[in-house]
């Protein structure tokens, strides 16, 4: 991912953003106005279909929903992901147990994982967090066992000398140097897990975005369709901007 | 401070590194026989490859894998500080925040200011390592060390790289810290003159597999060893002990005059 330099951001790039986003939106609107069809709506009337779901509709309902599932499967699949990931570059032994299925995962496309789970533990909230959980878990174990392969031996040994303890030089020498592998799983993961949720809302759930979708689809209701896609598009977005990055300022505020 | 500090007596019979990947298995040390009192400062000197770090790792307890025994008098386990041949100072963390992460209280603010300020540090205390030059990062690693109050130091090659008159700076400081504090000191360089300047007592380790082929007692006063001939007596005279088991081809890893 290639951004300007942590010093720049703003409010040069707030500036660069909004103008992004508001060209977006033009290019939207006058593609619209070309179209002239039901059938492709244009940025202000979608815009207003999405306040007025929210006020009025589901919209808030089902996307909290999502949300939730998508924070669950993501905690999971970071957490479990990390300590498989860790435990693999760490020992020669689990790496050849665990890499098979590790490639096994990494190749068994999202719905195969989701028709599978429903069809063992039916159309259930678990088969679901399971399935996505799974599809996210092994990019996740990739990237920190490549993290944690590039640990420093120098500095572990300098904190083995001075008796860190392993909490400490977890906390105070490991961590800060996996963070970065940490943000690029965090950024794939949750572009990857939004999507592959949204899937398994759609094949067995019934509430959730990708429930609702489904719904609008077989009604050719493509102005709800989107506005409902926009909604969360612009959670991500608000997650990127306002979560990720700032952190990922923080973690790095140390290099020159 | 108790006056008290710890002697070591090193008794290693063989140190080996296993061969990875094809490559041959390597002897390191072999028996290597060494004591070192209370309070002295030790330095170990010999040619490039002869296990110098080696050692230095296996008294620090970060290598526990070799035949022989390792025992210290009177402190069974002491505190030991460790400055490495680089800084290794955690580049996320401010000179002042490297210091408090190997203190067990996190550092009482007033006693490591004290420190920082004798170390020369007091402004550098809150810059990140990445801006830090080459001497201020020796100094941050020193401080480090110190800042434990250890009953053992270990220095591997601490001012390698740095210019001479910045090297110079710095033993004087090590000296001045040594000097007012009960602490056993083993320092390993290949530079005979800063060999000659700094120790009590200097010893030579053979070509690998490293032994101790020669011992050295400096008795003269360190105020007296800046005078440049004295200097080069003694280093001629440590010349004279480690010539013997040089071998030509090893010669490079010395320290030459000019």
């Amino acid at each position: 991912m290639t951004r300007e330099g942590p010093t720049a951001w703003f409010p040069a790039s707030l500036a660069g953003r909004a103008a992004s986003v508001l060209s977006l939106l033009a290019i939207w609107e006058a593609a619209a106005w070309f179209a002239h069809s039901r059938l492709f709506p244009g940025a202000g009337t979608v815009l207003a279909t999405l306040v007025d779901e929210a006020m009025h509709g589901e919209l808030l309902h089902h996307l909290s929903v999502t949300l939730a599932r998508v924070a669950v499967a993501f905690a999971l699949a970071m957490a479990v992901g990390t300590v498989i990931g860790i435990a693999m570059a760490r020992s020669r032994a689990i790496d050849t147990m665990l890499d098979s299925g590790i490639v096994l995962l990494l190749n068994l496309p999202a719905l195969v994982i989701a028709v599978l789970l429903y069809v063992w533990l039916g159309l259930t909230e678990t088969a679901l967090i399971a399935a996505v959980t799974l599809s996210k878990l092994p990019t996740v174990v990739v990237t920190l066992r490549e993290g944690a392969r590039t640990l420093d031996r120098d500095l572990a040994d300098m904190a083995k000398s001075f008796h860190l303890g392993s909490w400490r030089t977890l906390r105070h020498v490991s961590l800060p140097q996996l963070s970065p592998f940490l943000l690029v799983a965090s950024r794939t993961g949750l572009a990857l897990i939004w999507k592959i949720v949204l899937v398994a809302e759609l094949l067995g759930r019934p509430d959730g975005i990708g429930y609702a979708i489904q719904i609008f689809f077989q009604l050719f209701d493509v102005r709800r369709l989107m506005a409902y896609a926009l909604a969360f598009v612009a959670v991500v977005l608000a997650i990127e901007w306002g979560v990720l990055q700032p952190l990922e300022r923080r973690l790095t505020r140390w290099r020159r | 401070m108790a006056p008290v500090t710890v002697g070591i007596s090193i008794d290693i019979y063989e140190k080996r590194y296993p061969g990875h990947a094809g490559a041959k298995p390597v002897t390191a040390l072999r028996n290597l026989r060494a004591s070192v009192t209370p309070g002295e400062f030790c330095v170990i000197t010999g040619p490039s490859g002869c296990g110098k770090t080696t050692l230095l790792n296996i008294v620090a307890g970060l290598d526990r894998n070799f035949v022989g025994a390792l025992h210290f008098e009177p402190i069974p386990a002491p505190r030991i500080g460790y400055v490495f041949q680089n800084p290794r100072l955690v580049p996320w963390r401010t000179v002042r925040e490297n210091i408090a992460l190997v203190l067990p209280n996190q550092g009482g603010s007033a006693e490591l200011d004290a420190l920082l300020t004798e170390i020369g540090l007091a402004d550098a205390a809150d810059v990140y390592p990445t801006r830090l030059s080459g001497g201020m990062a020796r100094r941050a690693a020193l401080a480090r060390a110190f800042a434990i109050a250890p009953d053992l130091l270990l220095m591997d090659e601490p001012f390698l790289s740095l210019d001479a008159a910045a090297a110079d700076r710095l033993r004087s400081l090590l000296l001045r810290l040594t000097s007012t504090r009960p602490v056993t000191v083993l320092f390993v360089t290949h530079d005979l003159t800063e060999a000659v300047g700094l120790a009590d007592r200097i010893l030579v380790l053979s070509p690998p597999p490293g032994r101790v082929v020669a011992e050295m007692p400096i008795t003269l006063p360190r105020s007296k060893r800046r005078d440049p001939d004295t200097l080069s007596a003694l280093r001629a005279e440590l010349g004279g002990l480690t010539d013997h088991p040089v071998a030509p081809e090893l010669e490079d890893g010395w320290d030459t005059p000019g």
